[in-house]
């Protein structure tokens, strides 16, 4: 007797969605970036097609590296002054995409205007020729000044700008459509609100292709799990058709693992814990493989030796295309 | 859930005027003013209209496919008017309906296997419909194994436990709604269920009222469609809602804004 098949296929799929544009394109990006497309639960290969692996995002702040753990700062102590010099290094790493944080612009980090942001954008997009993310500050009135600035300054570059929320959309969604970009739409791990934003950013002229959703993001051991039932149910929904989850997920994992202890005490005030310079990176690959394993599509990492562990990882489960 | 617009339908007047006269323009219009308030699908059906059954079908069937792609559900109580209308359409099509005796089953599970059509087929044998549940159940049975030994998948089967006015079948309404129940456990995946909403409240005064509240109702026991007025708003937006409450939709503020669109 013949046992039956039990491959699961659904009736939608995962958007594909194209980030950074090449000179055939307007821009002047050496490569794009294409995260999304699965067709079905992640990482289940005999059953579904996943056309594209996440894609690993170096972060850059114009804050620089202060603050952040030893074992992560020391990889980029000598440029984390520069945001050119420091994107540059990004792309010898390895990264696929860089992503710029306007920290300085937050009035707590001295309010750096606008003009002078857009010229750090402008400074990444010289020296690196990697796809950019431009990341504002979540406080609305400076956010709706600095990011159609820099949405301007990199018109035509195809680049990916966050984040728009429930109460704060319309002036980064018509940044993003007057100047080509797509955009991320965050909501605080919360599915309902995901949907929302989506359908808000849509109202406001948005494609639904042109949306990369943020649920934040939380370490592992910190709240991971709570990020990952939200990817997980948002997973199924869009597969069984929701077009307002089928949008491919981002998280921001080197930032909010660099927050726990465990990437940052020195091994003499937890013995049981080993080596702090194997734990920096671990906690922040082990986050981002756990969230991989949720469907994930675009993680911003801070430790290059996390990112090649990353990298090696995915390499060895991600299905093989057929 | 599965909304087939019932407008196109010749016992409503424009419609029957405009078969009579070969009016392609209304046909078209109400057509369209389904498929703009969210049709799944839509019935076609030439009711009361004077002349030959089959061309007036052919006809409708030709017209309204001028206009969608989407699946065409051809009511008709005749075979052979259905057998023609199936082969003019070019759209996906439903068999809208058989009864479920033996030798209607027999021949209608055939042309929808056949022509690779779903079927609609209603719990009414040679005594008519039956008083209770246990008698929708028995034959939403015989429908279902029917279904598999002429070859037709499940999920081509729509099964319509015949929902009757509840001011002259009051007890109908409950019947049908467990009925659904029961015949949803015995098999896997399930059947489906269709019914023709308005029958609920025909020849009542609040039909809208009616025919909102018992679809939000059929669907909570398992309804998966069903033969409506499309663009009486209110009712979608019961259904939709209906759906909601039954987690087949994740919620946000816009739901029905985000349902409508999802088509």
């Amino acid at each position: 007797m013949a046992v039956p098949s039990v491959k699961e296929s659904f009736s939608a799929k995962i958007n594909q969605v194209t980030i950074g544009a090449t000179a055939a394109e307007g821009g002047t990006r050496t490569r794009t970036v294409t995260i999304g497309g699965d067709t079905g639960l992640p990482l289940a290969g005999f059953e579904a097609r996943y056309p594209n692996p996440p894609a690993l995002v170096m972060e850059v702040s114009n804050t620089g590296a202060d603050g952040w753990p030893p074992e992560t700062k020391k990889h980029m102590a000598d440029v984390a002054g520069d945001v050119g010099k420091w994107a540059a290094k990004c792309e010898q790493w390895g990264a696929d995409m860089v992503c710029l944080r306007l920290r300085a612009a937050h009035p707590d980090e001295g309010g750096r205007s606008a003009q002078d942001c857009a010229g750090d954008v402008k400074a990444v997009l010289e020296s690196c020729g990697l796809p950019l993310i431009v990341w504002g500050v979540d406080v609305p009135e400076v956010d709706n000044v600095l990011l159609p600035k820099c949405a301007q300054i990199a018109a035509g570059e195809n680049c990916l700008l966050g984040t728009a929320k429930e109460k704060n959309y319309r002036t980064l969604a018509a940044a993003c459509l007057a100047d080509g970009h797509k955009i991320i739409s965050e909501s605080p791990c919360d599915i309902n609100l995901a949907k929302q934003v989506n359908i808000l950013l849509q109202d406001a002229g948005v494609s639904l292709e042109d949306i990369v959703i943020y649920p934040t993001t939380s370490a592992l051991g910190f709240g991971m799990v709570y990020i990952y039932s939200v990817m997980e149910r948002a997973r199924l929904a869009a597969l069984a058709g929701d077009r307002l989850l089928q949008q491919p997920v981002l998280l921001n994992v080197g930032e909010e693992t660099c927050r726990v202890k465990e990437a940052k005490v020195p091994q003499d005030e937890q013995p049981g814990w080993g080596p702090a310079q194997a734990r920096a990176p671990l906690w922040e690959a082990a986050t981002a493989l756990g969230l991989v394993e949720a469907g994930g599509g675009l993680f911003v990492l801070r430790n290059p030796e996390a990112l090649a562990q990353v990298r090696e990882a995915v390499g060895r489960v991600w299905p093989k295309a057929q | 859930m599965f909304a087939i617009g019932e407008r196109i339908n010749g016992m409503f007047k424009n419609v029957r005027n405009a078969i009579q006269s070969r009016n392609k323009d209304v046909i078209h219009g109400v057509a369209r003013k389904q498929l703009e308030a969210g049709a799944d699908a839509l019935d076609i059906n030439v009711g009361p209209t004077k002349g030959k059954a089959v061309d007036n079908m052919l006809w409708l069937v030709e017209t309204v496919q001028e206009v969608t792609d989407k699946p065409l559900c051809i009511d008709t109580p005749k075979f052979d008017v259905m057998q023609e209308a199936l082969k003019a359409c070019r759209n996906p099509r439903i068999i809208n309906s058989t009864k479920a005796t033996e030798e209607d089953l027999e021949r209608y599970v055939a042309l929808a296997a056949e022509t690779g059509s779903r079927l609609i087929a209603l719990t009414i044998d040679a005594s008519g419909v039956p008083a209770d549940v246990d008698g929708r159940v028995m034959m939403g049975a015989t429908i279902v194994t029917k279904a598999m030994e002429g070859g037709l998948d499940i999920s081509s089967i729509y099964i319509d436990p015949v929902i009757l006015p509840v001011n002259v079948a009051p007890k109908v309404p409950q019947n049908v709604m467990e009925a659904i129940r029961q015949l949803k456990l015995i098999s896997d995946p399930p059947p489906k269920f269709v019914i023709g909403l308005s029958n609920v409240s025909q020849s009542c005064r609040e039909t809208h009222l009616i025919n909102r509240i018992y679809l939000a109702m059929a669907i909570a026991a398992g309804l998966d469609g069903a033969i409506v007025d499309v663009t009486d708003r209110e009712l979608m937006e019961a259904a939709i809602t209906a759906e909601l409450l039954m987690e087949k939709q994740i919620y946000c503020d816009d739901y029905v804004a985000a349902y409508m669109r999802s088509k």
